[in-house]
């Protein structure tokens, strides 16, 4: 066993884990965050996406060992107390999802894709999101989602 | 509220992360189990060694086939809702494995990292029999399949009519193509998971991905012995089904074993590679012969389909009859056969038999058009049917034609130049291609509770669940009309086998099932309200009728003096401060509608773009117009069209499974192999509702969503490829090497 300590939506939990533990089984399993989702555990479907240190990667392929002492941010942490993120609020408004399994993967990964700052057009997007499947075929409302807070001058 | 694009009510929850699925529930002292399948495709377990896993530090079980506790030796008792005429596969049941994957055993550690590698630890020794899993190197066996209880919803192709063989002969305009498909699985994100909760004294409660609340509880009831009000299954998020959970799937069946072996709380979690071994869309072989006239008019249809089953279920669908039900013809041939292999039964899978049939059949209405000459619309116009072709009776409604014109014209069809490879973009083939949907319309019996609490709110409970579908905004919708109440002061509690019946939520028949239930319940509620109002001491009721009072924002109205009113929270401080409630069954107009047809249709439209070197295809738009009769929330409906358009592209240019038919086993079992469309392969949707009034299908006028968009798409993805390319490629996915 190591401990380690993540600061996870700005709260700073002490854990004890084996090697053998990723961080997405460390903050589904023992800190109870489930927002992040388990699709595929092998770093296919994106839907396990957190930010760590601002960026967006997939905690699947993470072990939790590796993160000692970092930052992670959550879907649980994306709004600022009640108020939504104006990604989550968009992705109501557009319908961006069906079953909503894959969005707090999808959510969390168009922040940092936003945060990257590479993407210019739709295209772009689209392509910088395609590491997040979507099973009901929300595609078209997820792109939108994005888009219009992209265009809305960003995130805050 | 009907009619208006509200937005989910379970938003919020879902872009928090707050909205929790069947593994993510908070259960103390939880156990986890993995599962170890079968390496092995047909034989006999001769040696299964778990000590080393079980000498493992932190494991407390290894269930296997030897020490499993004794389940329901019956038969009958495995058969759930949905299970097709055969014997339910039972895991561990013995040493006989039957296909590949099968689970052998379920370990049971203090956390799922032990778990998992204790899981590699189980030594298993087998005696390996010859196995068939092809369906195409074994069509010969290829039979007639066995009828039960599931063929009354899947009925078998009607008897022949006219002379096919001689009109086939005799008609100067014909196609004869076979189709084939492989298997797809339906690979929902999520991964099949369940939590049961050991309760103590046989009592279970169990968070279980799952279609069917109810389902689950009967047959975890009747195969553990267990009474089924001491089991409760609930499921109020599942993230995506598409049919997988129709029936109970194998880690419910170990999830619950373990827990009653163990008196504990467990929690199994499927791995991606674990939901292959797992119902799926059958693998499937068409040959369609289909003749016209010198007129374009269809003169003999022959459609033979055959599918896979496995060795012990003969799961069938509707496939070999949809063309009789778009289009008229004299002369018709439908057969419909399945070839057992061993492989494990295949399951609805989202439009299933639908997609696969309409991909064929409207294929091959493509290169009979093109044969005779006449625009592909054209040619579908000629042949509209009016009435259903099959029995003549008339439809409770049919907006096909409208669908037709208002897609073409948007889609700008009269653009289109007939000739394969004349139109171009850059270094592209654009090709323009439609097809026709059809899908049925059903309705289940719905059981709904429906009660005016304290503060005078509505609150409804009904078992279905909502898959994703909208069915909670929808219901709430339904219930906010019916009752003229705000949707805000409506809740619906649903996803738990605990409230009134509902059957799965399949087939695009829950608007339409609880929809109904919902109505009949409230308005059973109106009227039980206004008892209560009238016994009031001294209502202004007394000696009114339904007809004189209207019921508006929680108060009942005299409708010729509306200041005359009682508040349903009076109505319930009246009433002791109990609520007033009710419980009632909608249920379908048998009678009424043996006299129609119903069905939902659509028409699709698309673009592609086929490389001129590369080959690369893609959908650059696509329209589906749906007539299916009253739109509740054009928003959640709407993405349950384009969700099937995006299933559509899915079937036509992306995902199979592929079998190596040398293993028996399915090769890409994983996300990166298993083709789905990323945002970048998705462009241009649209959908257009047909303005369709539908009186009498139901109450609420409406037929079904969520497989309408998906039928059609397939075919207008191939035909708009032939048209790009001028080849006919009759098996899917259509990937670029098949046109190089």
């Amino acid at each position: 066993m190591t401990t380690i300590v993540l600061n996870v939506n700005q709260r700073r939990y002490s854990l004890q884990v084996l090697p053998w533990v990723s961080l997405l089984d460390a903050l589904r399993e023992r800190l109870k965050l489930t927002g992040t989702k388990k699709g595929c555990d092998h770093g296919q479907c994106g839907a396990c996406t957190v930010l760590c240190d601002g960026k967006r990667i997939l905690s699947c392929l993470t072990l939790a060992v590796m993160k000692d002492g970092s930052d992670v941010t959550t879907i649980e942490g994306i709004a600022s107390g009640d108020d939504l993120h104006p990604l989550q609020q968009a992705f109501i408004e557009h319908d961006a999802f069906q079953c909503g399994y894959c969005t707090p993967g999808q959510i969390c990964s168009a922040v940092g894709m936003l945060n990257e700052g590479k993407a210019r057009t739709r295209e772009d997007v689209k392509e910088l999101m395609s590491g997040n499947l979507c099973r009901c075929g929300a595609n078209t409302g997820i792109i939108n989602a994005i888009m219009e807070v992209k265009e809305g001058g960003g995130l805050e | 509220m009907v009619g208006r694009p509200v937005s989910r009510l379970e938003g919020k929850l879902k872009v928090t992360g707050a909205a929790r699925y069947a593994a993510e529930y908070d259960v103390p002292d939880l156990l986890y189990g993995y599962v170890v399948n079968s390496t092995i495709t047909k034989g006999k377990i001769t040696r299964i060694d778990v000590s080393a896993a079980k000498a493992l530090n932190g494991v407390l079980e290894v269930i296997t086939h030897e020490n499993r506790p004794d389940v329901a030796s019956v038969d009958l008792k495995y058969t759930d809702m949905d299970a097709p005429p055969g014997v339910v596969f039972k895991p561990l049941l013995d040493a006989e494995v039957k296909y590949n994957g099968q689970p052998l055993a379920l370990v049971i550690a203090e956390d799922f990292e032990t778990a998992r590698y204790a899981a590699t630890l189980v030594i298993i020794e087998y005696q390996e029999e010859p196995f068939e899993t092809c369906l195409d190197h074994n069509l010969e066996k290829a039979r007639k399949p066995e009828k039960g209880l599931a063929t009354m919803l899947k009925p078998p192709p009607p008897p022949p009519t006219g002379n096919f063989e001689q009109a086939f002969k005799d008609s100067p305009v014909k196609v004869d193509s076979e189709f084939r498909h492989g298997t797809e699985h339906h690979n929902p994100i999520e991964l099949f998971a369940t939590t049961t909760v050991y309760e103590g004294e046989g009592k279970l409660t169990i968070y279980d991905k799952t279609q069917g609340t109810v389902n689950n509880q009967l047959f975890v009831a009747n195969v553990f012995g267990l009474h089924y009000k001491d089991v409760r299954v609930l499921s109020p998020f599942v993230g995506g089904a598409f049919g997988a959970g129709l029936r109970p799937q194998y880690q419910l069946y170990l999830c619950v074993m373990a827990s009653l072996f163990l008196k504990r709380n467990v929690r199994v979690v499927l791995e991606r590679k674990q939901m292959y071994p797992f119902p799926h869309r059958p693998q499937s072989y068409q040959r369609l012969r289909f003749a016209a006239d010198a007129n374009g008019r269809l003169t003999a249809l022959n459609h033979l389909a055959i599918s896979e089953a496995s060795q012990f279920e003969d799961y069938v669908e509707t496939v070999a009859q949809w063309s009789h039900k778009l289009y008229p013809a004299p002369n018709t041939l439908f057969e419909y056969k399945l070839a057992s292999l061993d492989l494990f039964t295949p399951l609805d899978m989202r439009a299933p038999g639908g997609v696969t049939a309409l991909h064929a059949i409207e294929c091959t209405m493509d290169e009979l058009a093109y044969e005779a000459s006449i625009d592909p619309l054209e040619f579908r116009l000629r042949n509209y049917a009016e009435t259903d072709p099959v029995t003549g009776k008339p439809f409770t409604s049919k907006a096909l034609r409208e669908c037709y014109m208002r897609a073409a014209k948007q889609f700008g069809w009269e653009k289109r130049s007939p000739a394969p490879g004349s139109m171009t973009r850059g270094n592209k083939f654009v090709g323009y291609g439609m097809a026709t949907g059809i899908w049925d319309a059903y309705q289940f019996p719905s059981r709904v509770e429906a009660m005016i609490t304290q503060d005078g709110k509505l609150v409804l409970n009904n078992a279905v669940t909502d898959i994703g579908t909208g069915t909670l905004t929808v219901m709430t919708q339904v219930a906010a009309d019916e009752l003229g109440m705000p949707m805000e002061n409506v809740t619906f509690n649903y996803g738990d086998s605990k409230k009134p019946f509902s059957m799965f939520q399949g087939g695009s028949s829950m608007t339409a099932s609880t929809g109904v239930g919902i109505v009949v319940a409230v308005k059973a509620l109106k009227k039980k309200l206004l008892k209560k109002a009238k016994d009031i001491d001294g209502s202004p009721f007394k000696n009114v009728s339904g007809e004189d009072v209207a019921f508006r924002d929680g108060s009942i109205f005299l409708r010729r003096s509306p200041s005359v009113s009682v508040s349903f929270q009076e109505i319930v401080a009246a009433n002791g401060g109990r609520p007033v409630k009710t419980t009632n069954m909608g249920a379908p107009h048998v009678l009424k509608l043996r006299k129609y047809a119903k069905a939902t249709h659509s028409a699709a439209f698309v673009e592609v773009e086929v490389d001129k070197e590369l080959k690369m295809i893609t959908v650059t738009r696509a329209i589906t117009a749906v007539a299916a009769g009253t739109i509740i929330n054009p928003k959640t409906a709407r993405s349950q069209i384009t969700g099937s358009m995006v299933w559509g592209i899915s079937k036509a240019l992306h995902e199979e499974t592929i079998l190596d038919e040398k293993l028996g086993k399915y090769m890409n079992q994983n996300l990166a192999e298993y083709h789905i469309p990323v945002h970048a392969d998705i462009n241009e949707l649209d959908v257009i509702f047909a303005d369709e009034r539908d009186d009498l299908i139901n109450e609420l006028g409406v037929k079904g969503v969520g497989e309408i968009g998906l039928v059609a798409m397939p075919a207008a993805v191939a035909n708009a490829v032939f048209h790009a390319t001028g080849k006919r490629i009759r098996e899917l996915p259509i990937h670029f090497d098949k046109l190089l």
